[in-house]
């Protein structure tokens, strides 16, 4: 089961790694990698909010890009957000959402982790079309995927706990992934409220005194 | 019948009407927006005296549970997250199953209480949804982007407390239905074996 081997890789490789990466660089280091690659999906953000037909939010990404780029050093600082340019981070699985495409089922992938039919064809769309691949040749087209590994292992040192949690400390660590990435990715994408009840089988505006 | 005797027995149905309403469950009166919003709004008062306290894990973690019980329907969020199973058990199985769900959520999120060192707990708006409120809060934690708590407020149970406690979407009623409802595929269905490994985890 891919559950099962993406434990493996973590306990044994990227828990490890990130536990490595995580103490041998201060947090203003790690902060600053992290606000890189946040800076490489950019141009992949604008694609989105256009295809998306968010054109606010495209420009509000682009103008980001360009203010962290010039004002930023190449977008390891983030002074966009001091001057109130927040980040507005989407992708291909939620174009597919607006574009009306059913979120169908949960998959876990390799290396990538819980994910859905559609939000897999999402990142696999993403990596191909992100405009950093396709516009620079090698091995420059690496250093998006290099920055995104490197956050990764960021997000994995500082949410340590929380991910202990859920994958060594729980009674099925495959459950609790499903619904914890479900119930999050569908509020991302803004399935919130009364429009919850996409799936009967877990909605938080159910009423449990209706039970008992 | 004179007039004066009719009149001193409508003011006493009256009375009585008044005694009878006080003595009953304010579930009869209807739970308002502001009602609910108060109710988190002390709870997150609570909330931020433990995280500036600075105490030590175990103090922080036995303040935690008693706010939980203050302001949260522990009963119904320990039954609900066992799911249909609750209605077949006998009385003294239900206050020990309940007993040890408290403990078992108090450990497993009162420890994460020393990442909120530092941070703090906004209450902003509330909404109805079906019979309840749903009041939204932001955390915001030191060096982190602000997020969003929403706490569902319900009078159901007789009195106005929190069932459930949505983090950026993530229900913990729901995350502790799928562990519980593990825990027990575990112990094949055994209640006294669950309640035995609830007491040990968190």
């Amino acid at each position: 089961m891919v559950h099962g081997f993406n434990k493996d890789v973590d306990k044994y490789l990227f828990s490890p790694a990130s536990n490595g990466y995580g103490s041998l660089f201060p947090k203003p280091v790690r902060r600053g990698f992290s606000n890189f690659a946040d800076h490489l999906s950019l141009p992949n953000d604008v694609v989105n909010h256009t295809l998306q037909g968010d054109l606010e939010e495209a420009t509000g990404s682009a103008f980001r890009f360009v203010v962290n780029t010039i004002f930023g050093l190449a977008g390891f600082i983030d002074t966009a957000t001091a001057m109130d340019i927040p980040r507005d981070d989407t992708d291909f699985g939620e174009t597919l959402t607006v574009w009306g495409v059913q979120e169908g089922a949960y998959v876990e992938l390799p290396f990538f982790g819980p994910s859905t039919s559609r939000d897999s064809v999402g990142l696999v769309t993403d990596i191909i079309l992100n405009p950093f691949v396709v516009v620079f040749r090698n091995p420059t087209q690496y250093v998006g995927a290099a920055a995104y590994v490197v956050d990764r292992m960021g997000d994995r040192y500082d949410y340590d706990t929380s991910i202990d949690s859920i994958l060594y400390d729980s009674a099925d660590s495959y459950a609790q992934a499903r619904i914890i990435y479900l119930q999050n990715r569908r509020h991302q994408l803004g399935v919130a409220g009364e429009e919850t009840y996409v799936d009967p089988e877990f909605d938080p505006y159910e009423d449990p005194y209706d039970d008992f | 019948m004179t007039t004066s005797e009719l009149n001193r027995r409508r003011f006493l149905t009256a009375i009585s009407g008044a005694t009878l309403c006080a003595a009953l469950p304010t579930s009869v009166l209807a739970l308002n927006d502001a009602q609910a919003k108060k109710l988190i709004d002390k709870a997150v008062v609570d909330i931020n005296k433990v995280i500036a306290s600075g105490k030590s894990i175990n103090a922080m973690i036995k303040d935690f549970e008693r706010i939980f019980v203050k302001y949260g329907d522990v009963p119904i969020i320990a039954r609900s997250a066992l799911g249909p199973d609750a209605r077949n058990l006998s009385k003294s199985q239900i206050n020990a199953y309940t007993n040890a769900f408290q403990g078992y959520i108090a450990r497993k999120y009162g420890k994460r209480f020393n990442e909120f060192v530092g941070g703090k707990i906004n209450v902003g708006g509330s909404r109805k949804v079906k019979s309840f409120f749903e009041v939204k809060t932001t955390v915001k934690l030191r060096g982190q982007a602000p997020f969003e708590v929403n706490f569902l407020v319900s009078d159901r149970s007789g009195k106005s407390k929190f069932f459930d406690m949505i983090i950026e979407g993530i229900s913990l009623r729901l995350s502790e239905k799928a562990e519980i409802g593990a825990m027990l595929d575990k112990r094949k269905g055994d209640i006294n074996g669950l309640i035995a490994d609830l007491k040990k985890a968190g």
